[in-house]
């Protein structure tokens, strides 16, 4: 049993893109080699802003609302569980409708893998592996007293709108308190965003002052 | 003769680099391990502290370490995937001579026979040619206790002044800098003390990708209030959510820090108590910096001026700070101005040596600060003592037992020791953890200069890529068959536990320069047993001198889980024994050290910190109309150094497996260049083809390429040898070059895998 009060953060604007959690993940038993979690670019070319992506352990899990085979469970302490091995089809229905993108079709061992938050070292006491190693804390793993006062520049939101949809999730994201911070982060809406960066020379910390990339753009070729 | 044997690709079908993976006991984490090894990291100068599992003489994986107080159990993907570097297909597991007959290029050969070999051509060398014509290279990334051994080693038993090592490229204009401004050579406060400053500044550092651990203390900081600067020329990982980013054009760092203090002496953000007190030097600093006017400072540096005068208010402003450099600004043959203008900013602000207010350098490897402290460095000796010191050469002559006048003086610097080759001075050489093909700049001409040599002798764990030169190859050892101290980023003594091992004929380094010493019959003070053994001999040896570690003992530094030198035996004032607890922060104001004797908290006669006038002065090669563009090199976060190891790790090689030429849009429209299509670089020395790729975070006059990889794919055989005057220190960080869009993929494309 996962201890109720740890809970699992992600802050993007920590995350350098190190992979570290990436590698760290392939060295789980269960899944040996391949990685459940992603961490990807937005927009290489325009930043180096990277996004880590977990399971964010939903409420109500659309992944397992949409399976037809029953094969994905939700423990009584809030972890989604990847795919169970004899349920699965392999149909891939999951990944076409989990807001965040997380589960993934292993078409050679012919099912869906996704993050299950180490449940082999969660539900012991230990922090899961990707947050164990992330230098830059991204991903950090422990009680909300603790991250209240570790990061008071931000707090934790788990309310997330895709289009019509409202998900409820046991992950939380750190959403930066300077910032516009609606009760729910609109995900849609900001799927149109580009990748910002306050990387430009002359910047001053000035609330919601995220300028468009290109932190050279007064410098001549 | 140096020349390769037979092919390089025959070679590299024998000995790779080809990658490891996760394959038999290492692909699954139900195994139980025999044990866990709490131990640290083979990579970087950051040392986390990791357990490595360990089942039958193997490590099959890691476990974190989360009690370790640096790192807490966080570790970058080079220390994820590190255990991965054991058990290796390219392991050198016996002796190797070269054999142009045999299909490899080299035949194995017994170990006590290749031992002969060696003392044999050395005793013929130095007795036609004396015993200057043996040099010896070392490296930052060995333990203590080795880089002592090799240090005594070369001037006791070889009896030859040429020794030097890779941290040439690394520390030692920030080694130079600090000793001129301080008095000694270390990072002032532990990084705990970075978690609760007002201001950071970053300079030349790209810590997500070289110091990655470094990265939560930064943003810890933030948390608390901090604002972060951070100057470099690309925008870094760090840089994109920083508080205040200087966009500096490669090469005017030192410009750059004398505008930013003019405007802080004109607006008094100078700490005058601090500075009459406690420094020397001010004015003449104060006068030099008059001529950097905002306006021209910003024409320089290409650092817009709202942004000069921001860095200035808020440096000039803060109540605590931490300034931290690394290669950015030290890589330069000004690297030592540099240096010395950071430390500047630092003296003028008055905030060293508290609480929350600290300056460092982050060292780049394992060993980084221990690895220079204790005389592989070719002006040194134990203690961080100088070998031109009469006083200093009679000490260490003692504890060695020889004679003073039988101590070699000063050698050279490690490139200039190719130049000795190449002009015939020195006939042989003998490399341990050093890759100079890869690492120097200008390698083509080392290359030139390896065909020269009458012996060369590589001591490695893999056939590296300048060891494919070798007439003999020793089979060493990997970090974790070994035991013994390293010295981390904040200047805390750590120790390397041993995990397994080292296969077949392949032994501890430390067992194969004792056994070159009796081969030579010089195998007096070459009888140690163990690492420990060493380690005590070196307390003696660094007693008195001002990296003094003779109150470090091996348990001591266990039980505390690290020790910051100095730490006395005995205490310096009153000479009684002391069980003294090491010195986490330098320069408190009461506190008395040996060299100032109670005068104050730096460590001259006086007490006082120097202020140098940092001049600022160009880079040795200014772009022109043949090559209007600047070439700076770096790493990647998923490759460390020469890529000997991290080439050979295949989840490594995958997360970024070849290098790219980094350009701006702006720089790629002009030239023609679209994001991923092949592209030539060439400098006046040599020229790279590789796939571009296009980005914003880079300044247009300037292009990035990372240095892990060899042969065509090496950026260095683009950069200049221009050196350091001081440090000697390459200018790995700026050189003139164009740039073109290639036709096609160049014929390495074909043949080689991506990490040969």
């Amino acid at each position: 049993m996962k201890p109720g009060h740890l809970q699992f953060f992600i802050d993007p604007s920590r995350c350098i893109g190190c992979q570290s959690c990436v590698q760290a993940c392939t060295e789980c038993d269960t899944h040996r080699g391949d990685s459940m979690i992603h961490v990807e670019y937005v927009n290489r070319s325009l930043s180096t802003q990277t996004v880590p992506v977990v399971c964010m352990h939903c409420d109500q899990p659309t992944c397992a609302e949409v399976c037809p085979a029953d094969a994905i469970k939700r423990t009584a302490d809030g972890v989604v569980q990847t795919a169970r091995k004899p349920r699965c089809i392999a149909c891939g229905n999951c990944v076409m409708a989990c807001p965040f993108g997380v589960p993934e079709l292993k078409l050679e061992r012919q099912i869906m893998m996704k993050c299950d938050m180490c449940y082999d070292r969660t539900s012991v006491g230990k922090k899961p592996m990707c947050a164990t190693v992330c230098p830059s804390q991204a991903l950090f793993y422990g009680t909300r007293e603790q991250i209240e006062q570790l990061r008071p520049r931000s707090i934790p939101t788990n309310q997330f709108q895709f289009g019509k949809q409202t998900i409820t999730t046991g992950v939380s994201l750190m959403v930066p308190r300077d910032g516009p911070r609606p009760e729910v982060l609109d995900v849609t809406a900001a799927m149109d965003t580009e990748p910002t960066t306050r990387a430009r020379s002359g910047a001053s910390r000035i609330p919601g002052l995220e300028v468009l990339a290109d932190p050279f753009a007064e410098i001549e070729v | 003769m140096a020349t390769l044997p037979v092919s390089e690709l025959d070679i590299i079908r024998a000995y790779g680099p080809h990658t490891s993976s996760m394959d038999r006991v290492r692909s699954s984490t139900s195994v139980e391990p025999d044990r866990l090894v709490k131990t640290h990291c083979c990579f970087c100068g950051q040392q986390c502290g990791i357990q490595l599992r360990v089942k039958d003489n193997e490590v099959i994986g890691f476990e974190p370490w989360d009690d370790f107080p640096f790192n807490r159990g966080m570790l970058c993907p080079k220390g994820v995937k590190r255990y991965l570097q054991g058990s290796h297909p390219d392991r050198l597991t016996t002796a190797l001579r070269r054999d142009p007959t045999a299909p490899s290029g080299f035949s194995t050969l017994p170990y006590e026979e290749a031992i002969a070999r060696v003392a044999g051509k050395i005793h013929e060398l130095q007795a036609a040619h004396g015993p200057t014509s043996i040099a010896m290279l070392g490296g930052a990334s060995l333990t203590t206790e080795k880089a002592y051994l090799l240090g005594k080693f070369a001037r006791v038993a070889l009896r030859t002044p040429y020794i030097d090592y890779n941290g040439r490229l690394c520390m030692v204009s920030a080694g130079v800098g600090n000793k001129k401004a301080f008095g000694i050579d270390r990072t002032t406060s532990p990084w705990s003390d970075m978690v609760g400053t007002d201001v950071i500044w970053v300079a030349g550092s790209n810590v997500a990708e070289c110091s990655p651990i470094t990265t939560n203390y930064l943003w810890q900081s933030r948390e608390q209030g901090a604002r972060i600067i951070v100057q470099d020329p690309r925008a870094t990982p760090v840089a994109r959510t920083c508080d205040l980013f200087l966009p500096v054009k490669p090469g005017r760092d030192a410009a750059l820090f004398a505008g930013v203090l003019a405007l802080m002496i004109e607006h008094d953000w100078v700490d005058h108590e601090f500075i009459d007190r406690h420094t020397v030097g001010f004015d003449k600093v104060a006068e030099y910096c008059k001529q950097w006017t905002l306006a021209r400072t910003a024409a320089e540096t290409g650092v817009p001026e709202r942004s000069l005068r921001t860095a200035a208010e808020w440096w000039g402003q803060a109540k605590t700070s931490f300034l931290f450099h690394a290669r950015g600004i030290e890589h330069h043959s000004h690297g030592v101005a540099n240096v010395l203008g950071a430390i500047n900013l630092v003296l003028a602000s008055g905030r060293i040596g508290k609480p929350k207010c600290g300056y460092g350098t982050i060292v780049g490897q394992a060993n980084g600060q221990g690895g220079r402290e204790h005389g592989q460095k070719c002006d040194q000796l134990p203690g961080l003592r100088d070998i031109s010191n009469p006083e200093h050469r009679k000490y260490i002559a003692s504890v060695w037992g020889i004679a003073e006048p039988e101590m070699p003086g000063p050698g050279v610097d490690a490139y200039e020791l190719f130049r000795k080759i190449d002009a015939g001075e020195i006939k042989a050489l003998i490399s341990l953890c050093f890759n100079p093909l890869v690492s120097l700049p200008d390698n083509n001409f080392v290359r030139r200069a390896l065909d020269k040599l009458e012996l060369y002798v590589a001591v490695d764990f893999f056939l590296n890529d300048t060891a494919r030169h070798a007439d003999i190859v020793l089979p060493g050892s990997l970090q974790e068959e070994d035991e013994g101290t390293v010295t981390q980023v904040e200047g805390r003594v750590i120790k390397i536990n041993k995990a397994v091992d080292p296969p077949g004929d392949a032994r501890q380094d430390w067992r194969i320069i004792q056994d070159l010493a009796r081969a030579l019959g010089r195998e007096h003070g070459f009888t140690f047993q163990s690492p420990r053994e060493m380690f005590e001999e070196l307390r003696v040896a660094s007693k008195g001198g001002v990296a003094d570690y003779s109150g470090i003992t091996w348990d001591k530094v266990e039980r505390n889980m690290g020790v910051f030198w100095p730490c006395y035996a005995q205490d310096p004032r009153t000479g009684q024994p002391v069980d003294h607890p090491g010195t986490p922060r330098l320069f408190e104001r009461e506190s008395w050290n040996p060299v100032a004797k109670g005068a104050g908290p730096f460590y001259f006669p006086d007490g006082r910190a120097r202020f140098n006038v940092a001049e600022h002065r160009p880079p040795t090669e200014e772009v022109d109309a043949e090559y209007p563009l600047i070439l700076t090199t770096g790493r990647v976060v998923s490759q460390f150094l020469s890529g000997t190891q991290t080439r050979r790790i295949g989840p490594l090689v995958k997360q970024y497996p070849e290098p790219r030429i980094e350009l701006h849009p702006r720089l790629a429209e002009k030239l023609g260049i679209a994001d991923g299509e092949w592209a030539t670089a060439e400098s006046r020395r040599g020229s790279v083809t590789l796939q571009a790729q296009v980005v914003t975070t880079i300044r247009p006059d300037t292009i990035f390429i990372p240095y892990h990889w060899p042969g065509a794919k090496s950026a260095n055989q683009l950069t200049i040898s221009a050196q350091d005057p001081t440090s000697k220190i390459p200018e790995y960080k700026v050189c003139a070059v164009r740039l073109h869009r290639a036709e096609g993929p160049p014929p390495y494309e074909k043949v080689l895998e991506p990490q040969q």
